[in-house]
């Protein structure tokens, strides 16, 4: 009746890009359902390997057909960037969801991508500005905690991740079976955005993201100062500092810091971030307060964080400028826009420096000069020498290894999936978490499918009746040891319902049909059968003291339900017979009682 | 007794003003739930009130008038009030703060469990940010409770009536103060009485609320005032937690409907008030001391508190502009009646206005909602099943349904008309598969289950059964009593009646010769008479009558129950 569940995880990324922070886009199978999780797109490349092959999905047949539903955990690219393509291109038309803020700011990224892709490198075959306003229309807005009915059977519930603007977590159900995907999430609240959360819910399957899988950072506090630092000391004499960001996200907490710190030590040099972008996205963190972290949410009326004094608005002419200055421009991982842009101008002085204050993905010029190369091949084979300083700081919002242990014990599922990390970093971490935790761990490469079977109980309804009942007695004090429950299960098409015996062969008009045993014990006795039955009665008290014994005025006795009647046959006065009489509820006391009785009563104390 | 209340549900800010009671004095320990902008909003409400009555402190308060046969000698309204004894002081910020510390965030359609018993969802309801209808519901019943609900398309979201539907129970109040007004018409009013005024160079006093109502009609001015050529005319907002009102209200992206929502894509504040205070068209001050007595300039219009005109800077206004004909009071709020709260300062020379904006449910959309929703009862307020005392004759002015609603009065304790008969019970899947179906008639299958029971936080769970224990080896000396059998192990109810032929066949099979079959009134009577034992066979019973011969009982119980079912 009841086939075990069977749940699958499939996690699904194209070749090229590992065990690595590439771009997500994961497919989980839950109790029949199909869920994708997130659709993102690899920075690194520029060619096919930049989107995931959605043939992995379905080779034929609609992927609206197959996929009950997408969701997006934020708005960063490799985590969104190929969802036009998704759905427009390849062809997807069922609901996405994602957070309030998750859909106000993603189109605007995305169209700038687009801008950088199709418009500065010149590739074809990209997604449209229509396309992008077509897919968003498929977008259904989640808020946190609010629990979305996808279908009947299928629901899903945002958790607040921290991270970034209107990152969450989800949790994907399907009856008592669950999965959570965590997204990007970090685990220490920072200066604009607090610290994910999410109950203890015991999903089935956790799958967390583990980019900084190893690491566990030193404390926030100290990379602050770092950073003021640095920058400060390379205004000082003169060079010029470049940020590269993502507009959203620590380009703000990058932008508070600044603030408060040229506020108090009134510093004059110029701090400036790249236009359009980052400009507006101060105006969404204004919007969505709400999102942003305890201190922020509790001052904005007095103060709002976002409105900057010193933080002007950056034109291209400004990067020829004499003199110190620091610059926020995008992207953040140096491999096109901006931020490229001012690189290359700034690059050859050894006054300057750039500071990184996030992953970069490997291709990317980012990835390149952190990883110590001094001399970079550029389009039509210039070579751009890099005299000027790298720092590294990772203040990209992800949960390091302390605090990816700490979601896990606090959703504590039954076990837990790695992705979007290294494979090293990965291994180090799925033994952490196995040994520390006991929670069984899997890191699947690309493209690799995962099955978990799980062992759902059935929910059926019992009669309050009968649960009643047994509560009861339950309650009793000699109920120590564990009790059966006894009753009926019926079943009618999905109906389940459990009910004590009696009421469902009413329910279904059947009549109980009783089976009962009479006994003859015969045993030698002279006395008279009132006597006789008297000392049954006093033999049975003393044996069966839980149970209830009685002496009836007929001169019968009753154990229980069963009754005992002495008689004497007319043919033989030395003999008596006794009638033990029960039904089939009582067999076991029935027959014991009549053994019992064979073997005669005890000689009465004289 | 509070103390024995679980769990508190708010459904708006203007239903949590006595919140500080309950959670500060009362021994209360339960939870409370309310949405975000409820709580943020409702902060500013207590804010508001303990403000101004903080502002005029006063020395001593009378209380022999409360004496009984004091207050009956009193000229009305006050030898009509109510448990006078039972009056409070305002409460103060500490106790404010403290209440609202306690309350649970909830966002709409969340599930919360409580105790493992019932789920409770907050849904939007339309009528105020962050407004909430909520359902009670366990596995098989669900109450749905519905308060200050509005169909009306103003800023917050619209109401969720979908997922009121199949309640059992709906329990429905907090309809509009003003079942004969349309708010649509009293904004329009509203407005020309207000162009009208300054025309003539008047003042416009409107006593309200610092939030709610005030952003749609601010909203109503911003396009209004320029076509009516009133642009230069300031609008002054006065309320110590005015400016956090106008903060707060475009932060709230989620909780606002649709066409709000996507100008914060934009992203654009979702209230044009944002503009009006840019462009200096309105300013807002926190009390008419400082800033704003610089700044006064007539005729203006103002919006201030409390619109029940008994504190608050209200006062002030009604005192300097009341005296001329010039000026204009407009009530937009429904709560007070505005003749008693203006009785104070009569004779009045100005012009008083009156259009109750009240978005809530008049009775017209609740025959609406009700024939949407279909619950299977209506429970409300004594006073909707009747026609207001007013208009006797306006019987469209109460809730009509079948069944008629079941109507419950002030402290009076109505059971819901409903017999919990289920409850959700998790069968292990070890347990599952050890269970044998068999189909009895068409489609309906039955399995007998004898399972452990384990219940922890509510939640009921059904276990296997433990192996039977093995026999314990013979240290102790065994005693009768030991092998006394449990009778708690059931034995299986039987069904099915037994047909004697086959019966027969079959004790035959086995090996029992000298049958003799007797035919009675009711069945049949099978002697086995060798045995001297005899099976009494019935329709739907059976008797065995035997010797005490174990072996032959088991051996004849077990070939009837051949022919049984069991359950």
């Amino acid at each position: 009746m009841c086939g075990a569940g069977f749940g699958r995880f499939r996690w699904l990324v194209g070749e090229g890009a590992g065990q690595d922070v590439g771009r997500s886009c994961i497919l989980v199978s839950i109790a029949g359902k199909n869920v994708m999780l997130d659709c993102g797109m690899h920075m690194g490349f520029n060619d096919d390997r930049r989107f995931p092959d959605f043939s992995y999905i379905t080779q034929n047949g609609r992927l609206t057909d197959f996929l009950d539903c997408v969701i997006i955990s934020h708005f960063h690219l490799d985590h969104c960037g190929a969802l036009p393509y998704f759905s427009e291109m390849v062809g997807y038309d069922g609901p996405i969801y994602m957070t309030h803020p998750t859909q106000a700011i993603c189109p605007i990224l995305l169209e700038d991508y687009r801008k950088i892709a199709v418009d500065k490198k010149g590739e074809a075959n990209f997604f449209t500005s229509q396309m992008i306003k077509d897919c968003m229309k498929k977008v259904v807005a989640v808020h946190l905690h609010q629990t979305v009915q996808v279908d009947d059977e299928l629901e899903i519930k945002a958790y607040y991740a921290g991270h970034v603007l209107g990152a969450a977590m989800f949790q994907i159900k399907v009856g008592s079976e669950s999965v959570v995907y965590t997204g990007d999430y970090n685990m220490t609240p920072d200066r604009h955005l607090g610290a994910a959360w999410i109950d203890k819910c015991r999903p089935n399957l956790l799958i967390t993201e583990s980019t900084y899988a190893t690491t566990i950072r030193d404390s926030k506090r100290c990379r602050e100062r770092d950073f003021l630092k640095k920058v400060h000391e390379t205004v000082e004499r003169g060079g010029k500092v470049l940020i590269p960001v993502f507009a959203l996200g620590r380009a703000q907490e990058l932008c508070i810091l600044l603030e408060t710190f040229w506020e108090r030590m009134n510093l004059k040099v110029p701090i400036y971030f790249s236009t359009g972008l980052t400009e507006k996205a101060n105006h969404y963190y204004k919007l969505f307060i709400p999102w942003t972290n305890q201190k922020i949410r509790k001052t904005f009326v007095q103060r709002n964080m976002f409105e900057f004094k010193h933080i002007k608005a950056f034109d291209r002419a400004f990067a020829d400028n004499p003199g110190p200055m620091v610059v926020f421009a995008t992207p953040g991982m140096l491999h096109a826009g901006q931020s490229l842009q001012i690189f290359r101008k700034w690059a050859g002085n050894e006054k300057n420096m750039v500071i990184m204050p996030g992953y970069c993905v490997q291709g990317t010029v980012g990835h390149k000069i952190l990883s110590g190369q001094r001399k970079l091949e550029m389009e039509g084979r210039q070579v751009l020498e890099v005299k000027m300083q790298v720092e590294y700081m990772s203040f990209s919002a992800h949960a390091d290894a302390k605090g990816i242990m700490q979601l896990v014990g606090q959703a504590e599922p039954e076990s837990v999936l790695l992705v979007h990390g290294e494979a090293k970093k990965m291994e180090f971490l799925k033994q952490k978490i196995e040994q520390e935790l006991r929670v069984s761990c899997y890191m699947p490469a690309n493209g690799e499918t995962v099955t978990l079977p799980t062992s759902p109980s059935i929910p059926v309804g019992i009669s309050l009746g009968l649960l009643k009942r047994e509560m009861v007695q339950g309650l009793l004090p000699e109920a120590k040891k564990p009790r059966l429950l006894h009753g009926t299960l019926i079943m009618k098409d999905s109906n389940f319902r459990l009910v004590s015996s009696e009421q469902a062969l009413k329910e279904l008009g059947l009549a109980e049909h009783q089976l009962r045993f009479t006994c003859r014990v015969h045993l030698h006795d002279t006395r008279k059968e009132q006597e006789m039955a008297l000392r049954v009665y006093s033999h049975l008290k003393s044996v069966l003291k839980d149970h209830c014994v009685q002496h009836l005025p007929d001169g019968s006795v009753t154990v229980e339900s069963i009754l005992i009647q002495a008689a004497a046959p007319s043919e033989d006065p030395g003999t008596k017979v006794l009638l033990v009489s029960w039904t089939y509820q009582d067999e076991e006391l029935g027959s014991f009682l009549t053994s019992l009785l064979k073997k005669g009563l005890p000689q009465a104390p004289s | 007794d509070l103390s024995t209340v679980d769990v508190i549900l708010i459904s708006n800010y203007h239903c949590m003003m006595a919140l500080p009671y309950i959670t500060e004095h009362t021994g209360f320990t339960g939870t409370v739930y309310a949405t975000e902008p409820t709580v943020q909003i409702g902060r500013l409400l207590m804010e508001e009130l303990v403000n101004f009555i903080e502002r005029v402190p006063k020395a001593q308060s009378a209380s022999l008038w409360k004496n009984k046969d004091i207050q009956r000698l009193l000229p009305s309204p006050l030898k009509d009030a109510v448990e006078v004894s039972t009056w409070r002081r305002c409460y103060t910020m500490q106790e404010v703060n403290s209440a609202l510390s306690k309350i649970q965030l909830v966002g709409y359609s969340q599930k919360i469990e409580l105790f493992g018993a019932v789920q409770v969802t907050p849904l939007s309801s339309g009528y105020a940010l962050g407004s909430s209808n909520w359902i009670i519901q366990s596995h098989y019943e669900k109450v749905s409770y519905v308060s200050g609900s509005s169909l009306l398309t103003t800023h917050p979201q619209p109401m969720d009536q979908a997922s009121l539907k199949n309640s059992d129970v709906l329990v429905l109040t907090g309809l509009t103060q003003i079942p004969t007004a349309n708010p649509d018409g009293m904004v329009g009013e509203f407005c020309s009485n207000l162009a009208l005024t300054v025309r003539n160079g008047g003042n416009v006093l409107v006593p309200c609320y610092p939030s709610g109502v005030i952003y749609d009609l601010l909203e109503c001015l911003y396009q209004y005032i320029d076509s009516a050529g009133l642009s230069s005319v300031p609008l002054y907002f006065i309320s110590p937690v005015a400016n956090s009102s106008l903060e707060f209200s475009q932060i709230f992206a989620e909780w606002l409907c649709h066409n709000k929502q996507s100008k914060v894509y934009l992203p654009e504040p979702p209230f044009p008030h944002a503009e009006l205070i840019q462009t200096n068209k309105l300013k807002h001050y926190p009390s008419i001391h400082g800033d704003f007595s610089n700044d006064f300039r007539q005729p203006c219009v103002v919006f201030t508190g409390h619109p029940s005109l008994r504190f608050g800077d209200v006062v002030h206004f009604m005192e300097l502009w009341g005296k001329s004909s010039l000026n204009t009071v407009i009530f937009t709020e429904p709560d007070f009646s505005y003749l008693e709260a203006l009785a104070p300062y009569q004779p009045l020379a100005m012009k008083c206005i009156y259009c109750p904006i009240d978005t809530r449910l008049n009775f017209i959309q609740v025959s609406k909602l009700l024939k949407e929703v279909q619950p299977l009862h209506v429970v409300c307020p004594e006073q909707y099943t009747q026609p207001p005392p007013a208009q006797s004759h306006r019987m469209d002015l109460m809730i009509d349904c079948q069944p008629p609603a079941m109507s419950y009065r002030r402290a009076e304790v109505l059971a819901l008309p409903f017999k919990r008969r289920y409850e959700k019970i998790e069968i292990m899947p070890e347990l599952a598969d050890s269970l044998v179906p068999m189909e009895i008639k068409p489609g309906i299958s039955l399995a007998t289950v004898s399972a452990v029971l384990h219940t922890k936080d509510n939640k009921h769970l059904l276990q296997p059964p433990p192996r039977p224990a093995q026999p314990t080896s013979g240290k102790k000396r065994k005693r009768v009593s030991d092998d006394v059998p449990d009778c708690k192990v059931l034995k299986p109810l039987l069904s099915g009646s037994i047909p004697v032929e086959q019966f027969v066949q079959t004790l035959e099979k086995h090996g029992f010769s000298d049958i003799k079959v007797e035919d009675t009134a009711k069945g049949h009577i099978v002697l086995l008479q060798e045995a001297e034992t005899l099976i009494q066979i019935e329709e739907d019973s059976t008797h065995i009558i035997c010797d005490n011969d174990e072996m032959l009982r088991v051996r004849l119980r077990d070939l009837v129950l051949k022919f049984l079912q069991k359950f």
